[in-house]
């Protein structure tokens, strides 16, 4: 079975045409982060995106716009917003998920939201090296369509070698959750999505997509084009 | 919801950090259950901190009414927060953690929490805004001089709130080695609740001091509150009278419970400076302890509920107040409790207990600049 590949983009006025250069790549989902000022479980790639795109306006209501252009532009193509609790406190917690599906979006994740809290939000739930079975349990049964596997214990970002706690984090949610397992955090190289295709059903990649992404979309298109490779070589 | 306050509080963290929650959670319940634990900080109190600290009446602070201050600033390390860094630090032994990270903000929390870990031979790094390490210069120092790693925190507003940030991205990074020892009745549950319980020695030793100075009860007990953690340490233990007004005070350029809205800082909800999309809004003060936007869950409980009264003091009534102590009673406060000591001269009632929450060594460089140009 092909292993999905999953693309990060933060939530600017460029995104929806950067996000259809890396679906004509090859990526099957794409996340789309709604910035927030404090965001906890993100390194120093996705803050700065972060910071930028407040500095630019990008507030609630302009990311669901964007969201809203990103669906026009690619039809076909899961979008997930990635945000965090406190937008979701302002705008209201059924409102936020009501007006993400009214614009396109087809789940939502929410950083800082751990499965069994605020269960009427669906969402794709993550599980870490950390998670116990139960919990694993818990977010499978929670989770909305497939599970976020978080490579490492740590925040968002690119790193030399591939989590050891994956293959071990792969086997328990293997054995405890009957959807789709997507590995992210920490995976930036084809070297990364060959190996992690081994072990896992997709792949997410987030920093070092938005530093590609500073680069425009053709390059965009070519580094979600080499993930591709690399996860179909599997 | 994990919800310990009302609507307030709960743990809005990643997924990473919930087994390390519930196994503190756990740790903390077991602590609170074992006589040899209240043993052990009782001894530590008593031998090495410098409890119980004094009450003393301020009777030319302002001569009309009777202000007693409970003297926090005589604590080891000149702050209340040392309360808080010993209990944790002890808790943190029991769990097996032998790396401690903590944020600071005036660099009290900092220097409690470094002085701690060298008392425990425990590793140590502490996370402090630039801007802060600017402005509190002598507690940078004195960290160091203690053993621990002080980590600059370069972006955004380069304070405390910053500052908690980069300490709990590093306690998610870190978690299997390392305890969080947060400084405040803030962050994720069980935080809020073992912070209050642990700073409420103040209020428990306060209220028999009062009692036995004037054989009643204080009309109103009053203390600064950028987290918030002085503040709850010695409403709490005064919650039980009603007849006891408390009042925090809050800088009013960082007024989380004056002008905030309910919203998600730093694993939990509370009332917070906040725009209408969530995003937080930057906090102003010339005190570094209270330029936080957020505030603990447990004050916007109370505030909610009534039980306390919150108001708000600026920069120039707090230095003000600041020196006018020191001209008065032979006591250089910090700018944090200066909050408090502006609001108790005007508060309507005679009988106040004013939490001296630190002194006022490490601000007199930016004080006594601040004070240049107002007067």
């Amino acid at each position: 079975m092909s292993k999905t590949l999953v693309i990060y983009l933060m939530a600017e006025p460029e995104t929806p045409e950067l996000a259809r250069a890396a679906v004509d790549g090859g990526a099957d989902i794409v996340e789309l982060g709604f910035p927030f000022s404090d965001p906890l479980a993100d390194g120093p790639v996705i803050r700065r995106a972060g910071e930028r795109a407040l500095a630019r306006g990008m507030r609630t209501k302009e990311c669901l716009d964007v969201l809203a252009r990103t669906r026009e532009l690619v039809p076909g193509t899961p979008l997930v917003p990635m945000t965090y609790s406190a937008l979701l406190e302002a705008y209201g917690w059924d409102r936020f998920a009501d007006a993400v599906h009214a614009n396109g979006g087809t789940s939502l994740i929410v950083a800082d939201l751990p499965a069994g809290e605020r269960p009427e939000v669906r969402r794709v739930q993550l599980v870490a090296p950390t998670s116990t079975d139960a919990r694993i349990e818990l977010a499978g049964a929670q989770t909305d369509g497939w599970l976020y596997l978080v490579t490492v214990a740590g925040i968002t970002g690119a790193r030399g070698e591939l989590s050891p706690a994956l293959p071990g984090l792969v086997e328990r949610a293997r054995r405890l959750v009957p959807v789709p397992l997507y590995a992210g955090f920490g995976i930036s190289t084809p070297a990364h999505a060959h190996a992690v295709a081994e072990l896992a059903d997709g792949i997410v990649v987030g920093s070092r997509a938005l530093e590609v992404a500073e680069q425009g979309p053709t390059a965009l298109r070519e580094y979600a084009a080499s993930l591709r490779a690399a996860l179909d070589a599997g | 919801m994990t919800t310990t306050f009302g609507a307030y509080g709960g743990r809005y963290v990643p997924e990473t950090l919930i087994p390390a929650l519930d196994e503190l959670e756990a740790g903390w319940r077991d602590a609170l259950a074992d006589d040899a634990f209240h043993a052990e900080l009782h001894h530590l109190a008593t031998t090495y901190a410098g409890r119980p600290t004094p009450l003393t009446l301020a009777e030319r602070f302002e001569p009309g009414k009777r202000i007693y201050l409970k003297r926090e600033d005589l604590l080891h390390t000149g702050a209340h927060k040392l309360n808080n860094a010993l209990g944790q630090a002890v808790l943190a032994r029991r769990l097996g953690k032998h790396r401690i990270v903590a944020e600071t903000g005036a660099g009290q929390h900092g220097v409690a929490t470094a002085t701690v870990c060298a008392r425990f031979g425990l590793d140590c790094v502490v996370y402090m805004g630039e801007e802060d390490m600017r402005r509190q210069r002598p507690n940078v120092e004195r960290m160091y001089l203690l053993g621990a790693e002080v980590r600059g925190v370069d972006f955004g507003t380069k304070t405390l709130k910053e500052a908690t940030s980069e300490a709990i991205r590093d306690w998610i990074t870190n978690v299997e080695t390392t305890h969080y020892l947060i400084g405040s009745c803030v962050g994720p549950a069980p935080y809020p609740e073992l912070v209050a319980e642990l700073q409420s020695v103040i209020g428990r030793e306060a209220r028999e001091q009062v009692l036995a100075a004037e054989g009643r009860l204080p009309e109103a007990v009053i203390a600064c509150v950028g987290g918030g953690s002085n503040a709850i340490g010695v409403f709490h233990g005064f919650l039980d009278d009603a007849d006891v007004r408390l009042v925090g005070v809050e800088a009013a350029g960082a007024a989380s419970l004056g002008t905030g809205r309910p919203a998600v800082l730093h694993g939990a909800r509370s009332s917070v400076l906040a725009d209408e999309d969530g995003q937080i809004e930057d906090a102003h003060s010339i005190s570094a302890g209270l330029d936080y936007p957020g505030v603990g869950p447990e004050h916007a409980y109370l505030r909610d509920t009534g039980r306390a009264e919150y108001r708000a003091a600026t920069d120039e009534e707090a230095l003000t107040a600041f020196r006018h102590l020191a001209r008065t009673e032979g006591i250089i406060p910090a700018l944090e409790p200066a909050h408090a000591l502006a609001r108790a001269r005007d508060l309507d009632a005679e009988l106040i207990l004013v939490c001296l929450s630190g002194r006022g060594d490490k601000d007199l460089d930016e004080a006594l600049k601040a004070l240049e140009k107002l007067l």
